[in-house]
């Protein structure tokens, strides 16, 4: 493990999970999820669990995304609070 | 109550990290996981199974049951989304698109008539319109068959790499999610309809389900894929290998099916009609 590379994608991951939350565009919201999940595939492979990254990288960072796009196209981009 | 919120936040998160303080260290030699459990699968898989992929070997073999109710699991899910949207009655939209395949030409249909246009020259338009770029459809259309193809080789491969039915099966799902993203849910549904996905999600489980209950029969317990070396050749240590890639065929389709049914009823909010 490289740890200055290991540091870089944690912060990543704390700001796309905060980002996530904060915009208030859920279009928005909705990539900066996918960006998390592939961040979070990344450490994965650093850890070395390859199967569990590969499963995060189709499930978390692909087919969940395009979800959250289709619910977005059939309600609204804008949210309340 | 945003406040409040926070403030729970905050507190949960507290009571997590400081949990965590009292974990092994990450990759300690001495934890009680990497003790007892880890080395009698690392060292015995090979042995006991010809699989090289250790992983694949415990989740589809020495904990068989747990990816069952996995595959069980996904399959609710796909069932749940079908019952809250789909909406049976279908009412006739108040006007209808169509577009001339040869000049582009655009026109509508008022009061919601069906008129019989010759399909081959007119193809049907979602009401809400979306431009037609022609160089996303080409470029979809020539990766999908590549895709499937890495899908396919995806659960094949899970042996000897990492991959298996659960990846395999989300990377076919996504290329039908694919063609329907690039041209239009319609001919997505010509190429799988709403029948085929929902038939495949329940028939993956039946494979799971029936190559345990296989083993029930041959009379050793159930998920024992020892009990295959009956019918398949190789004896009991490759019928496990054997048995493992069959339950990951059940896997892959299930969860082929599932994302394809779910992502049609949430892009078309059900009707099946139009959408994303």
């Amino acid at each position: 493990m490289i740890w200055q590379l290991d540091l870089l994608i944690l912060t990543l991951v704390v700001f796309c999970g905060i980002g996530a939350i904060m915009i208030r565009d859920l279009l928005g919201a909705a990539i900066l999820f996918g960006a998390y999940s592939f961040m979070m595939c990344l450490l994965w492979t650093i850890m070395g669990a390859v199967d569990v990254a590969f499963t995060e990288a189709s499930v978390g960072a692909g087919v969940s995304t395009v979800f959250f796009v289709a619910a977005v196209y059939h309600t609204t981009r804008r949210t309340k609070d | 109550m945003k406040t409040l919120g926070l403030i729970i936040v905050v507190l949960v998160g507290a009571v997590l990290v400081y949990a965590t303080v009292d974990f092994p260290p990450f990759g300690d030699p001495a934890s009680p996981a990497s003790l007892h459990v880890s080395p009698r699968y690392i060292e015995k898989t090979v042995e006991e199974t010809a699989v090289p992929n250790a992983v694949t070997s415990v989740l589809a073999d020495y904990r068989g049951f747990d990816t069952m109710f996995e595959t069980t699991v996904i399959f609710s899910a796909g069932v749940a989304c079908f019952l809250l949207l789909r909406v049976s009655r279908r009412r006739p939209p108040a006007s209808r698109q169509y577009r001339h395949r040869l000049t582009g030409l655009t026109f509508r249909v008022k009061d919601g008539r069906e008129i019989s246009l010759p399909l081959r020259d007119f193809e049907p338009l979602d009401s809400i319109w979306t431009p037609h770029d022609f160089i996303i459809e080409k470029v979809c259309r020539y990766l999908i068959p590549f895709i499937q193809l890495f899908g396919l080789y995806v659960i094949a491969h899970g042996h000897e790499s990492p991959g298996g039915g659960f990846q395999g099966g989300v990377i076919l799902g996504a290329s039908i999610i694919l063609l329907s993203v690039s041209h239009n849910l319609r001919t997505a549904l010509q190429r799988m309809g709403e029948k085929a996905s929902a038939l495949f999600s329940p028939f993956g489980v039946l494979i799971y389900a029936g190559t345990g209950a296989l083993c029930l029969v041959l009379g050793y317990n159930f998920l024992d894929y020892q009990a295959l070396a009956a019918l398949l050749p190789g004896g009991p240590i490759m019928a496990r290998s054997h048995g493992i890639f069959l339950v990951e065929v059940g896997v892959g389709m299930a969860v082929m099916g599932t994302m394809v049914w779910i992502f049609k009823n949430l892009a078309s909010l059900g009707r099946y009609d139009e959408g994303l």
